[in-house]
């Protein structure tokens, strides 16, 4: 069994980092339930996507950092290419969900801008 | 064939060379020449595909900026989780779309827009008009337009444009 001991000074940041990453996420993907159009569907999990995600990873570099005593920084690359990336399937959605609109408009009863 | 002018931007350099040390976790004075040489070839390839040159005017301007948007996902994702959580009265809001005319046309100054808009929760890019001079949001919680305009062009419009134009 491997055993490791995680310093106080450690442990006390990634464990509030960790709840307040997964709350947000946890808030992100229950206005998936409670939004009633899939525009404003499109909203709440972002915050999962951004600060839930970016909680999650700056824990995980505290964490890495305090067990192996050397800066661990592969976390700063995830956050990159996340921001980077997650426009092309915000964008992607997004337009389908107006080209449905316009094209068929009592399919989601909603009409496009 | 026609021949595109190659030229290696220098920051995309410097970005790469940074991406491969960050993969490697390592500052080793041979992972810098070799991060170096790849960030320089895989540079000139990328001209080929991204001949639209740009340059990064205001590096003290895009450091705020960052700021400013980290400061403003927090922000916006305790209001959003407000929304989510809120019952009753305090649950009434207005989705809508949001057209914002705009005077940014360099295309990485639109990517990093596009990039800004999207990891904001509370506002989603919902397309940019062929002519490129209108831009449209869907926003979570409309409620005065025109201050939603005015608030977008002076904290994310105007700092890219200084950054990019």
């Amino acid at each position: 069994m491997i055993t490791w001991t995680l310093p106080v000074w450690a442990a006390l940041p990634v464990t509030l980092l960790l709840v307040c990453g997964g709350t947000f996420s946890l808030i992100g993907a229950l206005g998936l339930l409670r939004m009633k159009t899939f525009y404003a569907r499109m909203h709440p999990p972002t915050m999962g996507a951004t600060l839930g995600v970016g909680c999650v990873l700056i824990a995980s570099m505290l964490l890495s950092t305090a067990i192996l005593h050397h800066p661990v920084t592969h976390e700063l690359l995830i956050m990159l290419f996340m921001a980077l990336t997650s426009p092309i399937s915000a964008m992607t959605l997004m337009r389908a969900a107006m080209h449905r609109a316009r094209t068929t408009p009592s399919s989601s009863g909603y009409t496009g801008p | 064939m026609k021949r595109v002018a190659r030229s290696v931007s220098p920051f995309l350099v410097l970005a790469l060379t940074a991406v491969w040390l960050l993969l490697n976790q390592t500052l080793d004075l041979a992972q810098i020449a070799l991060g170096a040489v790849l960030a320089v070839g895989l540079a000139w390839s990328a001209s080929a595909l991204r001949p639209v040159q740009t340059r990064l005017r205001r590096l003290d301007v895009a450091l705020a900026l960052t700021m400013v948007v980290l400061a403003d996902i927090v922000s916006s994702s305790v209001a959003v989780g407000r929304l989510v959580l809120a019952w009753g009265h305090a649950r009434e809001f207005r989705p809508g779309f949001l057209t914002i005319p705009i005077e940014l046309r360099n295309p990485y100054g639109l990517a990093a827009l596009a990039v800004i808009v999207t990891s904001t929760p509370g506002t989603v890019w919902a397309g940019l008009s062929p002519a490129g001079d209108a831009l449209t949001l869907h926003v979570l919680d409309l409620k005065d337009e025109d201050e939603w305009i005015r608030h977008f062009k002076q904290r994310y419009e105007r700092p890219l444009t200084r950054i990019f134009q």
